[in-house]
């Protein structure tokens, strides 16, 4: 390890990396802690076993500085294939934990490879994208870019976790920065919205209104001799859209997850059976006030109320414990990182650290905006943890190599040319 | 350009959630609250109701433990139905039934199943109470009665109802509260504060101790002891002389206005209204809709006053100068006025009398006479009937006294407006002679016994009276209740009273009242008969005269002034007179020497009086 690179290393994302997992930790002892003395011998406690993840994490931080900086685009490729083949080994060796096969079993603990596809996967794109040869805006390279992301997606799927695979979407990040077509970003949006239009009011109206807008578009812009068939394909597009989306809905999905949706979008009420986990964590949040009750003072946390209160839902903990002002304060770190980290994205000057870097912001982004989405009652229950926050070892040491990567990637910018 | 998006989208949603957590945290307190009722369990230790004794501090009121069974519905596990309605007593339907109604005030709040079990039902249960979760058992305490008076005085305690655990957070379903009587009045004194223990709990609602360390916890305070002004012994005489009759008995005491007895017959014995069985015999004294027992005479029961009222008249006579205490009056059997000869009976005694020996005989001409001066001293006889009024409403009468009991009613003092209206004026007109009732306490006027009383207590007092009152102290403590401690002050001159309380005393030594006196007391009184008047088949029908009396003794220093109404007892000596010369000697004497007169009251009942309006047929009044 070169001197100068340790000099170059970013300390305020590192600071902002300690912040996030110490004020994690602090939480996940309120969770997880009863009434008796403190102590750091007791692994039953998962507080316990947390503090050694995270001591184990700074060993992995080390080694990430260690590898020569080079080395990690020279083995994208190597180390992809192997994320790869782990994945695919879960279904031979994988161990089922609550009805997902998403874990290894080592010794006592347990690994969950999806955690580390991530950066592998990142490593890839990052990889593939700066080749001299790589052109993203045509199609061929499109798909293959698109591929390199889905890949791994589609081994996570069946585990099953949804949820891990939906961070792949992560990619448009580096993909959009990278000069992938403004219309893509148009289309998926308008996708989105339409999907939830769909699912609030029935598509034989969403349909008639989306041909209603064309139809003005197109009489204003008459005088310009418009192609009719564009305005035509589009809402046959929509019509299919909608009526896709309606159909798979409700004949593909399954009623738990039609719930999930339908209880963000108010169609449904239900505080006891599957509305109970976002409902008790609006109630711990929402009975913190301005300041919270306290460092374990949580009557929601101490009766464990919200339940996955430690891993996915570490939140309504921070909300409860430490109010508006702490839950505020976490947001704000969060949103600083993401921020300093698309600054670091932009200063590198090699195109493999860029896109890295922008496929570390997407990543991280995403996990922020599901999880605290879900935990105040935006979004779905969509089961993914908080990074750095949340409980659990395979995902602090997948977030931590993942950023310290990028750290090593941006402190090595000035060795090279 | 492309970099400035991404920058946007972060901090969109940075900005987003910051602002769903102010909406969660700080706009929106419902989930606070929920909070609470999710984790905290809130135990409630009852404090012991004050105890209520009489002015001699003899025990009337204390409590005895009971037992209710509570359900928290959500907590309700299956559970042996059969045997719990079994060790209950209570059948399948009801219990289902009552579980449902719990469930609907609320799921998580506990309600009453089964109130007031007794000790023994209780040491029964206990044992297998830990089968049934979701029940448990809430000690209470209910009243224990150590006397079988004055039930219409101390009131009574029962769940309280739903509009008034909406108006008053402090009530929780299945709390107990003060109904009527002193129990109402003062529920604020008597029930204290109920102690506040918190406690945490998980998800599977188990105890997992108690809540942020017993910050929040309070100790109940015990109710205050209530001492009153009642002297047991007197109310206990009181009902007993009552007994068999209906109608009422005000006793003060002048000098400060405290009630010494307030007795309303029928009446019912207050341990009928505990526990279990207060229900069922609820039920049968308030359909009673002929005797009314629930129905407290002595406060509410609105009668015309009859001559007592005369003793008024003549105070505003000598007030306004319009007679003095020398002219005499001739009576010829009666009062004759207006162009057709109308007459106003009155009965055969000497004549032509003065004021003093006027009252003694209570001679109706005479009074007719001063009412008739007192409404045509002024222009109109509107300026002159509201002059009487004001006079007259000085004495408490026409209005609520403002004594420390929850029911009572107005009575009346006509005013020149009601007069105005009845007689339509000015298309009419009309003068005082068409009030003429008023002058000897008929017709318009109406009291309630404690309203006579009070009136009497003013005469005795010499022109000022203290507001009447129950309470004597609280927790020992005496009250400063300035209501009760400053007198309220008649229009009439001090002077004025003593022709009058001279007549009042000549009403014992030489009047209507002769046969009543009581050796060594020098008793004033005054002597009525009511007419009165009931709808049969919508018919307006005369019955049998009320039995009025009203008295104070001794004449100077006075320590008791009373009023009795006993209905349809005929002329004031015959019942009314009787009673109220048996109460002053008992509360003056401390014993009763006229023994025959007291077996005679004892002995007639006019239980046979009260049934004739009802026998359907045809009955003679005034027999």
């Amino acid at each position: 390890m070169a001197r100068s690179s340790v000099a170059a290393i970013d300390w305020v994302t590192v600071l902002l990396f300690l912040l996030l997992v110490g004020f994690g930790w602090v939480n996940i002892y309120s969770a997880s802690s009863e009434n008796e003395a403190f102590s750091l011998a007791d692994f039953s406690h998962a507080y316990v076993r947390q503090a050694y993840w995270i001591l184990f994490s700074i060993v992995l931080i080390i080694i990430t500085q260690a590898i020569e900086a080079k080395f990690y685009e020279r083995f994208a490729g190597l180390i992809y294939v192997i994320s790869l083949l782990s994945l695919l080994g879960l279904f031979v060796f994988g161990k089922n934990i609550n009805g997902a096969t998403s874990w290894y079993q080592i010794g006592p603990a347990g690994l969950q490879p999806s955690e580390f596809a991530k950066a592998c996967t990142a490593l890839a794109l990052a990889k593939f994208l700066s080749d001299m040869q790589t052109n993203i805006k045509l199609l061929g390279y499109q798909v293959r870019a698109f591929l390199i992301i889905a890949i791994p997606a589609i081994f996570i799927i069946p585990q099953p976790d949804p949820g891990s695979a939906l961070v792949y979407a992560a990619f448009f990040f580096p993909l959009y920065r990278e000069g992938l077509a403004t219309i893509y970003l148009i289309v998926g949006a308008s996708a989105a919205g339409l999907f939830i239009l769909t699912l609030l009011f029935n598509p034989i109206w969403v349909v008639l209104v989306v041909a209603a807008v064309m139809l003005f578009i197109l009489i204003r812009n008459r005088k310009r001799k418009p192609k009719y068939s564009r305005y035509l394909l589009t809402i046959i597009v929509v019509a299919g859209f909608c009526f896709s989306v309606n159909y798979i809905f409700n004949h593909v999905f399954e009623q738990r997850h039609r719930d999930r949706f339908n209880i963000v979008l108010g169609k449904e009420v239900d505080s006891k059976g599957i509305g109970y986990n976002t409902n008790q964590s609006q109630i711990a949040i929402g009975s913190g006030g301005w300041v919270g009750k306290g460092f374990r003072e949580g009557t929601q946390t101490k009766g464990g109320f919200v339940p996955e209160q430690r891993t996915d839902y570490i939140f309504s903990t921070v909300g409860e414990e430490w109010g508006f002002l702490g839950a505020t304060m976490i947001i704000i770190l969060f949103v600083l990182l993401l921020i300093r980290l698309i600054h670091l994205a932009e200063r590198q000057k090699s195109q493999f650290s860029r896109v890295y870097g922008y496929s570390v912001v997407g990543i991280l982004f995403i996990h922020f905006t599901i999880n605290i989405g879900m935990v105040t009652g935006l979004m779905p229950t969509i089961g993914i943890p908080l990074p750095f926050f949340s409980y659990g070892g395979s995902s602090l040491w997948g977030f931590t190599i993942l950023l310290f990567i990028f750290i090593k990637l941006d402190a090595n910018r000035v060795n090279e040319w | 350009m492309r970099k400035l998006l991404l920058y946007l989208i972060i901090i969109t949603t940075g900005i987003v959630f910051v602002a769903r957590l102010f909406y969660l945290q700080i706009y929106n307190t419902s989930f606070a609250s929920l909070s609470e009722d999710n984790a905290i369990k809130v135990i409630y230790d009852y404090p012991q109701r004050g105890a209520i004794y009489d002015r001699n501090g003899r025990l009337l009121v204390t409590n005895q433990p009971s037992y209710d069974v509570m359900v928290i519905p959500r907590e309700l596990k299956p559970f042996d139905t059969l045997e719990f309605c079994s060790i209950l007593n209570i059948s399948k339907d009801k219990l289902i039934k009552r579980l449902k109604k719990a469930r609907v005030y609320s799921p998580r709040v506990p309600s009453i199943v089964i109130p007031q079990l007794t000790k023994d039902e209780y040491a029964y249960l206990q044992e297998k109470m830990r089968k049934f979760e979701g029940f448990y058992i809430q000690k209470r305490s209910l009243r224990d009665y150590q006397t079988v008076n004055a039930a219409n005085v101390l009131g009574y305690i029962g769940e309280v109802n739903e509009r008034l655990i909406k108006e008053d957070p402090y009530y929780l379903s299945g709390d107990l509260i003060g109904i009527d009587g002193v129990e109402k009045q003062y529920e604020n004194e008597l029930r204290g504060i109920k102690g506040v223990k918190r406690i945490q709990k998980d998800r599977f609602n188990r105890d997992i101790g108690p809540y942020k360390n017993r910050k929040f916890d309070t100790l109940p305070v015990n109710g205050k002891d209530l001492t009153l002004t009642l002297d047991s012994k007197l109310q206990a005489y009181g009902q007993k002389l009552m007994q068999n009759k209906r109608g009422g008995i005000v006793a003060l005491e002048p000098s400060t206005g405290e009630i010494l007895a307030l007795v309303t017959a029928p009446t019912y014995k207050p341990e009928l209204l505990v526990g279990r069985k207060r229900s069922p015999n609820f039920t049968k004294l308030v359909y009673d809709t002929i005797a009314i027992p629930l129905f407290d005479r002595g406060l509410k029961a609105e009668y015309p006053p009859g001559s007592p009222f005369k003793t008024v008249n003549a105070l505003i006579a000598l007030q306004e100068g319009v007679i003095d205490t020398n002219e005499s009056v001739s009576c010829r059997m009666g009062y004759y006025y207006g162009k057709n000869g109308r007459k106003l009976g009155c009965h055969s005694h000497r004549s032509p009398l003065n004021m003093i020996p006027g009252i003694a005989n209570s001679c109706n001409a005479y009074f007719a006479t001063v009412y008739r001066r007192i409404i045509e001293k002024y222009d109109t006889p509107q300026e002159g009937m509201e002059n009487w009024r004001k006079h007259v409403e000085s004495f408490g009468l026409g209005n609520y006294l403002g004594y420390d009991l929850p029911t009572g009613k107005r009575g009346k003092v006509p005013t020149a407006k009601y007069y105005n209206k009845i007689y339509q004026y000015p298309t009419y007109k009309w003068y005082a002679s068409a009030t003429l009732s008023n002058a000897i306490g008929q017709g318009e006027v109406l009291s309630t016994p404690i309203q006579l009383a009070n009136m009497t207590a003013a005469i005795a007092n010499r022109g000022h009276y203290f507001t009447p009152h129950i309470i004597k102290a609280i927790d020992g403590k005496p009250i400063e209740n300035e209501n009760y401690t400053i007198p309220k002050v008649t229009t009439i001159n001090k002077e004025h009273f003593e022709p009058v309380i001279e007549g009042m005393y000549q009403v014992y030594t030489q009047g209507t009242a002769r046969s009543l006196q009581v050796e060594g007391i020098e008793i004033c009184g005054k002597t009525g008969t009511a007419e009165n008047f009931t709808k049969i088949d919508g018919k307006k029908t005369q019955l049998t005269d009320h039995s009025v009396f009203v008295a104070f003794a001794p004449k100077d220093n006075p320590k008791i002034a009373i009023a009795v109404f006993v209905e349809n007892g005929y002329w004031g000596a015959r019942y009314a007179g009787k009673i109220a010369s048996l109460m002053i000697e008992q509360h003056i004497n401390g014993v009763v020497s006229r023994t025959d007169l007291e077996d005679w009251i004892l002995a007639h009942s006019l239980e046979e009086e009260y049934a004739k309006p009802y026998s359907g047929e045809p009955f003679k009044i005034n027999q």
